[in-house]
C-alpha cells in the first residue's frame, strides 16, 4: 500500500464517518462513544503481531501490555454498549 | 484453495468485510430500534479481524521460519478480557469516568505499539513512516494522561475545580512545539533513539497540562475531544503498519469524536479553536462575587405536588445534580404518578447536561423512562410557553436566561432551555449557593419561579408520596 492509497482510504473513511455519525440521534451519544471506543480497539491487531513475532524482548513486553489494554476495551466496550441499548424502551407500540 | 487462504489477498478480504461491518455498526446506531444490531455487526467484524490477523501471523511465521508465540497472544487476550468484563459492568452513573478510562486504554495500546515499532525499526525508518509514527505516539501519549486526568476528575479522586495560571496556553503550546521539533528531528535522523523517550515524555506531560484547567461542567467537550484524538492516533498507527482496517476504524472514531466535540462546543457557545487548544474553564472566575441577597419564593413538597397535580403539561429538566443525587429512579416514579393522572410529562435534555454527551438519556433510560419522552433542546424549546410546570432537577447553567439577555454574563450566547417561559418554573436545589461555574441564575428570582430547597432525591420522593396520598 502506498502512502497515497492510505490517504485515500483515510479521506473516504473520514467522510463516511461524518455522514453516518451526523445522523445519529443525540439520544444515543453515550452508547455511540462506547461502541466507537470498542471498534477503535481494533488496534489490538498490531499488538498481536508484536507479541506473536517476539522480535525483541521490549516489543514483546510492550505488545503484551497493548493486547491487554485493547482487549479490555473490546470486551468492556461492547458489553456496556449492549447494556445501555437494552435499557432504551419506547412507550409507543413498535412497528414490526 | 490453501494457497488462497494463505495469501495476502485473503487477509485483505477479511479486513474489507470487517471494515464494512464497522461502518454498518455505526450506521445502525442511528436509532434505538436498530442499534443492537449494530453491536452484533461490530462484534462480528472484530472477531473476523482478530481471526484474520492470527491466521496471517501463522502464515508469515511459516514463510519467514519464525516461531510464533501463540501462547502469549492467548494469555494476553484472556487477561484483557478479564479486565474488560468488570469495566463493562460498571454502574450507569459511572459511565463518564469509565469512558475516559477506556480512551486512556485505547491510546495506551496505540502508544505502546508505536514505541515497539520504533525500536524494532530504528534506524531504518522511512521519513513518512517516522512522521506518522511521531503523530501516533504524541497524540496517543497526550490522550493517555489527558484521559486519566479526566477520569480522575470525574471519579472525584482529583480536584474538580479548574486549575489555571497565567500564561497557561503559552506553556502548553510551548510543550507541544518542543515535542514536534523533536519529532521533526527524528524524522530527519531516526537513529536518535535517546530523543524518542523525551518526545513521548513531553506528550505525556502535555496531556496532564491540557486537562488541568478544565472543570467538571466542561467534561462533555473534553471527553469527546479525547475520543477524537484516540481515533486519530489509531489511524496514524494504521499508516505505520500499512493496515487499511486500522486507518478506517481510526478515521471513524476520529470523526465521531470530532462531531461530538463540535456539538458540545456549540452547546456551550465556545468556538472550536477555543476547544482545540484546550482553553476551557476560563469562564468560571469572574461572576461569582457581586450578588446581594435577593428574595426568592420557595415551596414545600406538598405545595409542589399540588401544582404538579393540577397541571396538564409538565416538562422536567434534568441535570448533573440528578445524577449526583442518584434521583433518576425517583424521577421515573414521579413521571409515572403524573402520567397516571393524565398529565403530559416530557423531559428536556440539553446537549451538555451531565458529564458526557447523552449522559442524561442513559440515566433516564436505565430508570425505564420511555425514550420517546426524552426531547432535545431544539425540539422542546417551542413548547415552554404552553407548559404549565417546568421542573428543574439538578440543572443550573443550561436554564439560565441571562445567557440570552445579559451581555456581561460569562455564558452569554450559550443556547439554553427557555424554562422561564413556562407558567410556573420549579427548581429543586440544595441551597442558594451558585452552581459549579459560580454564575448567578436570574431564573431563581423571577415571579413565576418557586424554589424547592432540598436534596433532589429526597424532595422528589416527598412529591411522589404527596401525589399518591392525595390520589387515594
Amino acid at each position: 500500500m502506498s502512502l497515497v492509497d492510505g490517504l485515500f482510504v483515510f479521506m473516504l473513511a473520514g467522510f463516511i464517518g461524518f455522514e453516518v455519525i451526523k445522523r445519529i440521534s443525540p439520544l444515543l451519544h453515550t452508547p455511540l462513544m462506547s461502541i466507537t471506543n470498542a471498534l477503535d480497539a481494533i488496534a489490538v491487531v498490531g499488538a498481536i503481531v508484536l507479541v506473536g513475532r517476539h522480535e525483541s524482548q521490549l516489543s514483546f513486553i510492550l505488545g503484551i501490555l497493548a493486547v491487554v489494554a485493547a482487549t479490555s476495551n473490546i470486551v468492556g466496550g461492547f458489553l456496556i454498549t449492549d447494556r445501555m441499548l437494552k435499557m432504551f424502551k419506547t412507550s409507543r407500540p413498535t412497528k414490526s | 484453495m490453501i494457497d488462497f487462504l494463505g495469501s495476502q489477498q485473503f487477509i485483505e478480504l477479511i479486513y474489507l468485510i470487517a471494515s464494512a461491518l464497522f461502518i454498518l455498526a455505526l450506521k445502525w446506531m442511528n436509532t434505538p430500534a436498530t442499534a443492537r444490531r449494530g453491536i452484533v455487526a461490530g462484534e462480528t467484524g472484530m472477531v473476523l479481524a482478530i481471526g484474520g490477523t492470527l491466521l496471517q501471523l501463522g502464515i508469515d511465521g511459516r514463510m519467514q521460519h519464525l516461531v510464533i508465540d501463540y501462547k502469549w497472544v492467548l494469555i494476553a487476550l484472556v487477561i484483557g478480557s478479564g479486565v474488560g468484563v468488570p469495566l463493562g459492568l460498571v454502574q450507569m452513573t459511572a459511565v463518564p469516568q469509565r469512558t475516559a478510562l477506556s480512551h486512556a486504554f485505547g491510546a495506551f495500546c496505540v502508544t505502546l505499539v508505536g514505541t515497539a515499532e520504533f525500536y524494532l525499526r530504528s534506524p531504518n525508518v522511512p521519513a513518512f513512516t517516522m512522521s506518522v509514527l511521531c503523530c501516533e505516539v504524541i497524540l496517543g501519549g497526550l490522550t493517555v494522561t489527558g484521559s486519566l486526568m479526566a477520569a480522575g476528575k470525574l471519579q472525584e479522586v482529583l480536584p474538580q475545580r479548574p486549575i489555571t495560571y497565567k500564561g497557561q496556553n503559552i506553556v502548553n503550546l510551548g510543550l507541544l512545539a518542543i515535542a514536534f521539533v523533536i519529532a521533526i528531528y527524528l524524522v530527519h535522523d531516526p537513529s536518535a533513539k535517546h530523543l524518542y523517550p523525551v518526545m513521548v515524555g513531553i506528550a505525556l506531560v502535555f496531556g496532564v497540562m491540557l486537562v488541568i484547567p478544565i472543570g467538571g461542567a466542561d467534561m462533555p467537550t473534553v471527553i469527546s475531544l479525547l475520543n477524537s484524538y484516540a481515533g486519530l492516533s489509531a489511524a496514524a498507527m494504521g499508516f505505520v503498519l500499512n493496515n487499511k482496517l486500522l486507518i478506517i476504524a481510526g478515521a471513524l472514531d476520529g470523526s465521531s469524536g470530532f462531531i461530538l466535540s463540535v456539538i458540545m462546543s456549540k452547546a456551550m457557545n465556545r468556538s472550536f479553536t477555543n476547544v482545540l487548544f484546550g482553553a476551557f474553564g476560563q469562564v468560571a472566575a469572574t461572576a461569582a462575587a457581586e450578588q446581594e441577597a435577593r428574595p426568592v419564593k420557595s415551596a414545600s413538597p406538598e405545595e409542589a405536588a399540588g401544582i404538579l397535580a393540577a397541571a396538564s403539561k409538565v416538562v422536567i429538566i434534568p441535570g448533573y445534580g440528578m445524577a449526583v443525587a442518584q434521583a433518576q429512579h425517583k424521577v421515573r416514579e414521579l413521571f409515572d404518578a403524573l402520567t397516571k393522572r393524565g398529565v403530559d410529562v416530557q423531559f428536556a435534555i440539553h446537549p451538555v447536561a451531565g458529564r458526557m454527551p447523552g449522559h442524561m438519556n442513559v440515566l433516564l433510560a436505565e430508570a425505564d423512562v420511555p425514550y420517546d419522552h426524552l426531547k432535545e433542546m431544539d425540539e422542546i424549546n417551542g413548547d415552554f410557553p404552553q407548559t404549565d410546570v417546568a421542573l428543574v432537577i439538578g440543572a443550573n447553567d443550561v436554564t439560565n436566561p441571562a445567557a440570552k439577555t445579559d451581555k456581561s454574563s460569562p455564558i452569554y450566547g450559550m443556547p439554553v432551555l427557555d424554562v422561564e417561559k413556562a407558567h410556573t418554573a420549579m427548581v429543586i436545589k440544595r441551597s442558594m449557593n451558585p452552581g459549579f461555574a459560580g454564575i448567578d441564575n436570574p431564573l431563581y428570582y423571577m415571579d413565576n419561579t418557586l424554589m424547592l430547597f432540598g436534596d433532589a432525591k429526597a424532595f422528589v420522593t416527598n412529591i411522589v408520596k404527596e401525589l399518591s396520598n392525595s390520589h387515594g
